[in-house]
């Protein structure tokens, strides 16, 4: 279960990325909108998801929305989502965001995370306003009917409520030490 | 045909995996009982030689054979579509193609 509700406030956080610098959740607060994306490399939902979440952030990046990725796997059990292979998945994939490596496992336990991919996006104002899955169709991305994170983008570049607030975040769970 | 459907209940797309399953046997006429096995711990998977739920085993072998080097955890799987794409469910074509292989190799029919 999610530590936050939509209109909480964002919880702070400052991580290694794999561009080998840190970046934190405040170098962002002059966004309209801040999607941060708890995910990983192993999972195939994560895998499934993230070219969408990659053109996300092409198709918003002009209009003031940033998209933060976060991997808390535990990489000694989970060797392919250690910082190196981060690296190289980023690297493979073209990346458009920064991808954080949580190594102590404690900015996804302060967010209440459990699954790969999980979406928390924080309007210009710093609080919740969609926490979820990324839209309905994991498995095909043309027969999708509910784009829940772009619908919520929108709302938010219009100033409005996302039409939907909450659903059920679908993947893998966090592989948690 | 010995058809085993093995899954980790983590990984939410396993029911929808064994119902595609079974549409697709049913759909080649094939009247084989599956044996669905819940993994339940990383020792088990060793055990199983579990690479990811969901794994599909006809006669043994698996529909989507991993490479040798495959890490066995309770983990969820990534099957690779036809046209590329990553998706945690095998495609209706990776079963019916898994299938066609099984009945071909199957003793005693030619």
């Amino acid at each position: 279960m999610a530590n936050l509700k939509p209109g909480d406030e964002a919880i702070a956080f400052e991580l290694p990325g794999v561009d080998d610098h840190h970046h934190a959740l405040a170098d962002h607060a002059d966004k309209v909108a801040v999607a941060v994306v708890f995910t990983c490399n192993h999972c195939p939902y994560a895998q499934a998801w993230e070219d969408r979440i990659v053109q996300t952030q092409a198709d918003y990046a002009d209009r003031g929305v940033k998209v933060i990725a976060i991997s808390a796997n535990d990489p000694e059990r989970y060797p392919d989502d250690n910082f190196p292979r981060m690296k190289e998945r980023a690297q493979e994939k073209g990346f458009n965001f920064p991808y954080l490596f949580d190594e102590s496992q404690e900015v996804a336990r302060a967010y209440g995370a459990e699954r790969t991919p999980e979406v928390f996006l924080f309007g210009k104002d710093g609080t919740l306003l969609y926490h979820g899955t990324v839209d309905d169709n994991y498995e095909d991305p043309g027969a999708v009917q509910n784009h829940y994170l772009r619908d919520a983008l929108d709302a938010a570049l219009a100033d409005e409520e996302p039409p939907v607030a909450q659903t059920r975040p679908i993947g893998c769970t966090i592989k948690w030490r | 045909m010995r058809v085993r459907f093995l899954f980790y209940e983590d990984c939410p797309s396993h029911e929808l995996a064994l119902e595609r399953l079974r549409e697709v046997l049913d759909e080649k006429g094939i009247d084989a009982s599956v044996e669905v096995v819940g993994v339940e711990s990383e020792e088990q998977a060793q055990e199983l030689r579990f690479v990811g739920s969901p794994t599909i085993l006809l006669d043994g072998q698996d529909i989507a054979p991993p490479p040798p080097d495959a890490h066995y955890a309770l983990t969820c799987r990534a099957y690779h579509l036809e046209d590329g794409r990553i998706s945690p469910l095998p495609s209706p074509d990776t079963i019916r193609r898994a299938i066609d292989a099984a009945e071909k190799s199957e003793p005693g029919d030619g």
